[in-house]
């Protein structure tokens, strides 16, 4: 079903696990659909200097989670917002059709982390 | 280094037996004779076919007659629903919700077509709710369909007591008895069972092959057209290798049922311990004891099942999450849906079913790759 590239990342996943002094992390999906992903950012001068990932999901789940971790990586937030599934998808060299929603929750999951790290700013901010 | 392979997905399919084989070959060969004709081609076929259908109906008790051949299970149950709607008055069908996508998917199209489906409640154990049957009984039915046991978590339904009700109301009752032949006992006189779907290929025999029972006097309709085989009912040339290998992986599974079964049944219960003992945090899916010899099937909290199936795989493990049938589409197991199990657990539950060739040390190294890679799936797991 998956492509030696999918396979080979979700072997072995280079994001994975927690992130020491993580600003910000986002957290989508749900059980029922079977996957829940968490992306935790590290930002300094608004831009993200690392990236980790924890998702209880199937293996595009997994591996969508590590490329968009590894794409966002020194990225400016600007610029990391940018990254859509479709990046994603290619970076894996392409996903079965049932399985293209993984990329989609790993662009979500890029999203809901940097907009954490905003509000957690502007609150301190205040 | 040659890579370590452990095939623990007998539910799904088995490989078929070397005496099966042989027996199959020469009718592709020298014996390729078609079973309708007249010549001595024909006949050595035909003479084949009816030892076929005696090895077959004795796995159940049934007399030859009244066994059909069909191309599967898969077969066999959508013609007995069919033809038991088209031949009843009432409009209504009673199964349970933890059937096969064969049942599930055939009962739909009759849903749609204005028929009623009733579906009988099942407890966590996936056992039937007796008083819920005996409650939808209360009303006509044209049929009840209750699989003998199931496919993902092995539980044993109470055949006999679900037969017995249907018959004392005169309600035709099948069974779709695919995992179970062999397994479990059965005796279609005595359990008073009507009708009954079972497959070559879960015992040790080709696939494409499988029958229906349907007890002498029940009206049964013409499933396939265009010829007199089978009675008349259903037409096409005869599988006449697949029919004498589904023949004699019959006869073997029965004569070495007993000696297979308790071997089988104890790794089973050293794999459970196993699995219960080294890995935390982890739920038996199905009956604890009323359950398949061979299955064995466990949900672990915090893991996502196709993830787990796939580190085993690359360890040269062969499971399967939910059904073979079912694990190719996103769709959620159904079985454990109406079991009740939650969520999460739903999501990573995974069947092991071991098979003649299974030994102790394969449970060894299946358990010791499923501690990794739960482990593994846990330290990165969301939840």
């Amino acid at each position: 079903m998956y492509n030696e590239k999918v396979l080979k990342i979700f072997e072995n996943p280079k994001n994975a696990g927690l992130l020491k002094g993580a600003n910000g992390v986002g957290k989508v999906g749900n059980m029922q659909c079977g996957d829940v992903m968490k992306v935790y950012v590290l930002v300094e001068h608004d831009k993200i200097k690392d990236a980790k990932f924890k998702t209880f999901g199937c293996v595009s789940a997994i591996a969508s989670s590590d490329v968009a971790c590894e794409m966002i990586k020194g990225k400016h937030l600007d610029d990391a917002l940018k990254v859509t599934n479709k990046d994603v998808m290619e970076a894996l060299g392409g996903l079965p059709p049932q399985k293209v929603h993984c990329s989609v929750l790993a662009q979500e999951a890029i999203e809901a982390a940097i907009t954490d790290y905003k509000k957690s700013t502007e609150k301190k901010k205040k | 280094m040659i890579k370590k392979s452990v095939y623990l997905d007998n539910a799904a399919t088995t490989y078929v037996a070397g005496e099966v084989l042989q027996a199959m070959l020469p009718y592709f060969t020298t014996e390729f004779g078609n079973a309708s004709s007249v010549h001595s081609f024909g006949r050595s076929a035909e003479k084949a076919l009816a030892t076929a259908r005696e090895q077959i109906a004795k796995t159940i008790n049934a007399r030859p007659e009244e066994i059909y051949f069909t191309s599967g299970a898969t077969e066999s149950n959508n013609w007995i629903l069919r033809s038991a709607i088209q031949n009843h008055p009432s409009k209504r069908i009673i199964i349970s919700a933890t059937e096969h996508p064969s049942i599930l998917d055939t009962c739909d199209m009759l849903a749609k077509q204005g028929y009623k489906i009733d579906y009988v409640k099942v407890d966590r154990d996936g056992v039937i709710n007796v008083a819920d049957l005996i409650s939808k009984l209360a009303r006509p039915a044209a049929i009840v369909s209750i699989m003998t046991a199931n496919n993902e978590v092995g539980t044993i339904q109470y055949l006999n007591t679900i037969a017995n009700l249907c018959h004392e109301r005169g309600v035709l009752f099948h069974t779709d008895a695919t995992q179970a032949i062999s397994r479990v006992f059965i005796d279609v006189n005595e359990m008073k069972i009507d009708a009954l779907s079972m497959s070559a290929h879960k015992i040790y025999g080709p696939k494409g092959i499988g029958a229906l029972y349907i007890k002498s006097g029940v009206k049964v309709n013409k499933f396939i057209r265009g010829g007199h085989q089978e009675r008349n009912l259903r037409a096409g040339t005869v599988n006449v290798p697949g029919v004498v290998g589904f023949g004699v992986a019959a006869a073997i599974a029965m004569r070495d049922s007993t000696i297979n079964n308790s071997r089988i049944k104890s790794l089973r219960d050293y794999m459970i311990n196993q699995i219960e003992t080294r890995i935390p945090d982890v739920h038996l899916n199905g009956h604890r004891h009323q359950r398949l010899a061979n299955n064995v099937n466990f949900s672990f909290r915090g893991v996502e099942g196709e993830s787990l199936l796939t580190l085993l795989d690359f360890a040269g493990i062969a499971a399967s999450t939910g059904s073979a049938c079912t694990s190719a589409t996103l769709g959620r197991s159904h079985v454990l849906t109406a079991m009740g199990v939650m969520d999460e657990l739903i999501n990573g539950s995974i069947r092991f079913s071991l098979g003649r060739a299974t030994t102790k040390a394969d449970i060894d190294y299946v358990v010791g790759e499923l501690e990794k890679s739960v482990k593994k799936l846990r330290s990165i797991s969301a939840i």
